[in-house]
């Protein structure tokens, strides 16, 4: 099928995105890589009337990497990311994750910042952002404000985001002596997954000092799993990655669909916790 | 309607579209190139796959209004002067396609990567290879004909690493 007409606006700095979406009112949708807006419009299931397109926007395409974190503006596209921008144990993670989104030619187009607001509960940048404790910094009307990854996820495909805000940058913490990991479990490499998990270890003398571990794919966004961090916050490394599993599966009861039942996707997200925390527990350690 | 400019296999054009023609669209039906195939227009299949500034995307999943600037390279224009680019020759040689539906897709999205390689000095293996084939869709072939293709190109190209 073919999209509903709309008038097209480029525009060229954020400033002039945001004041086209004020006045296009809320009828409006950005375009970014548009490999999630085009295929609903394609459909149908989207019919904006007008689209903001910020692809010219060259502020929005850069990569900072400063003393305490690692800002991706938001058009950073998933082949940039996979092709790697930044050194160390974090610049190492984004790469690994960046290959399991989609596939290539959908790669070269597809934003981080437009993963962000179109919150599929099955994004892995949903789910790195909320295991990592990203800060989604928006630019509005009214100026700049900046909110935590799971205050900015609100559900399946609902954010914080208002009608004339955009995504303007993510902004990840660069944490000196953490070391990262992730698994997801998906029918065809590419396709989304069905459950994944990124984990966050500080390894001190070969003992968990601290412990993010999230989820997604066991509920309508992507989670923490808290049982999952204190089960194993202290152990010794090798440990971690079972103690971890095992807390998963106790504390979560997601909601089957079709032929995936609770009890399945439990699994699921218990062994993609397991492997994440095993690949964090061997893998490169940031520098301090 | 909206004026736009870009290049296209080499040669500067000027269109006229609405804002909703797609860039596949509008090279299918305003300049005549259709080899670009259209399946799923969502994403998914592959046969719509051009290169945008060398780099294979989906042309059912941009606008035409969007590429103005920029260079477009279709299936027509991978083979110069009368030589086939070495992807197409290898799928040729190795039989691989059959109805030849999603084949425009296959070139241009291994003769862009495969290119960008040389450019790179990157190397492919084995695994690199069978996620890329794994991006577009193929119904008749059962994909082993188009790997071995995409090998057989790939170490032409001095882009292959074989299993150690
Ligand atoms: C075949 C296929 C397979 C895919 N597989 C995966 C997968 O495995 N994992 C995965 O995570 N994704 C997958 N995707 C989706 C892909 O990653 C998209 O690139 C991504 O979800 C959206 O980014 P985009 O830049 O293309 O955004 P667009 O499609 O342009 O926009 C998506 C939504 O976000 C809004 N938006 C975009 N940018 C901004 C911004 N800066 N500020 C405010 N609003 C904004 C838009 O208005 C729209 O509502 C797949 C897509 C396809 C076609
Ligand atoms: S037609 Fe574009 S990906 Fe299927
Ligand atoms: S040759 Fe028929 S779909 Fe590939």
């Amino acid at each position: 099928m073919k999209p509903q007409s709309f008038a097209y606006v480029a525009t060229s700095t954020v400033e002039e995105a945001v004041r086209a979406l004020g006045e296009a009112g809320e009828d409006a949708k950005v375009l970014a890589g548009g490999q999630s807006l085009v295929p609903m419009m394609n459909l149908r299931l989207a019919r904006p009337s007008v689209l903001v397109d910020i692809n010219p926007i060259a502020d929005l395409a850069g990569v900072e990497v400063g003393p305490a974190r690692l800002s991706l503006g938001a058009l950073v596209r998933h082949r940039s990311l996979e092709l790697g921008v930044s050194p160390g144990a974090l610049g190492r993670l984004l790469r690994e994750v960046a290959g399991h989104v989609a596939e290539l030619p959908v790669r070269v187009r597809g934003s981080v910042g437009g993963s962000l607001a179109h919150a599929d509960p099955a994004a892995e940048w949903c789910l790195v952002a909320v295991a990592l404790g990203a800060e989604i910094e928006l630019a509005g009307p009214g100026g700049r404000r900046s909110l935590g990854a799971e205050e900015f996820l609100e559900g399946p495909f609902s954010t914080a985001l208002a009608a004339d805000e955009l995504v303007v940058a993510v902004h990840l913490p660069l944490r000196a002596g953490w070391a990262y990991g992730f698994a997801e479990h998906a029918l065809t490499h590419g396709s989304f997954a069905q459950a994944g998990a990124c984990v966050g270890l500080e390894l001190l003398d070969g003992v968990v000092a601290g412990c993010r571990i999230a989820v997604m794919g066991t509920s309508g966004r992507a989670e923490r799993v808290p049982a999952a961090e204190a089960a194993a916050t202290g152990r010794p490394a090798e440990a971690a990655p079972d103690a971890a599993a095992e807390a998963t599966r106790d504390a979560l009861a997601p909601t089957g669909y079709g032929e995936v039942t609770s009890d399945y996707l439990r699994a699921l997200a218990a062994a993609t916790v397991r492997r994440a925390t095993a690949a964090a527990a061997t893998g490169t350690v940031e520098a301090r | 309607m909206i004026e736009v400019s870009l290049e296209v296999n080499g040669t500067a054009r000027a269109l006229r579209v609405e804002a909703r023609t797609t860039l596949a669209d509008a090279l299918r039906e305003r300049l005549g190139l259709t080899g670009t195939h259209l399946g799923c227009e969502q994403g998914a299949c592959g046969a719509c796959t051009v290169l945008l500034d060398g780099e294979p995307v989906r042309s059912c999943l941009l606008f035409a209004v969007q590429c103005a600037g920029h260079s477009v390279t279709t299936v027509e224009a991978l083979a110069s002067e009368g030589l086939l680019h070495p992807v197409q020759r290898a799928f040729h040689e190795r039989h691989a396609l059959q109805c030849g539906f999603c084949t425009p897709g296959f070139l241009t999205l291994l003769a862009g990567t495969l290119d960008r390689a040389v450019e790179l000095g990157t190397t492919l293996e084995e695994r690199d290879l069978a996620e890329l084939v794994g991006a577009n869709l193929c119904r008749c072939t059962g994909y082993r004909p188009i790997l071995a293709a995409a090998r057989q190109a790939a170490a032409e190209m001095g882009v292959w690493s074989a299993p150690g």
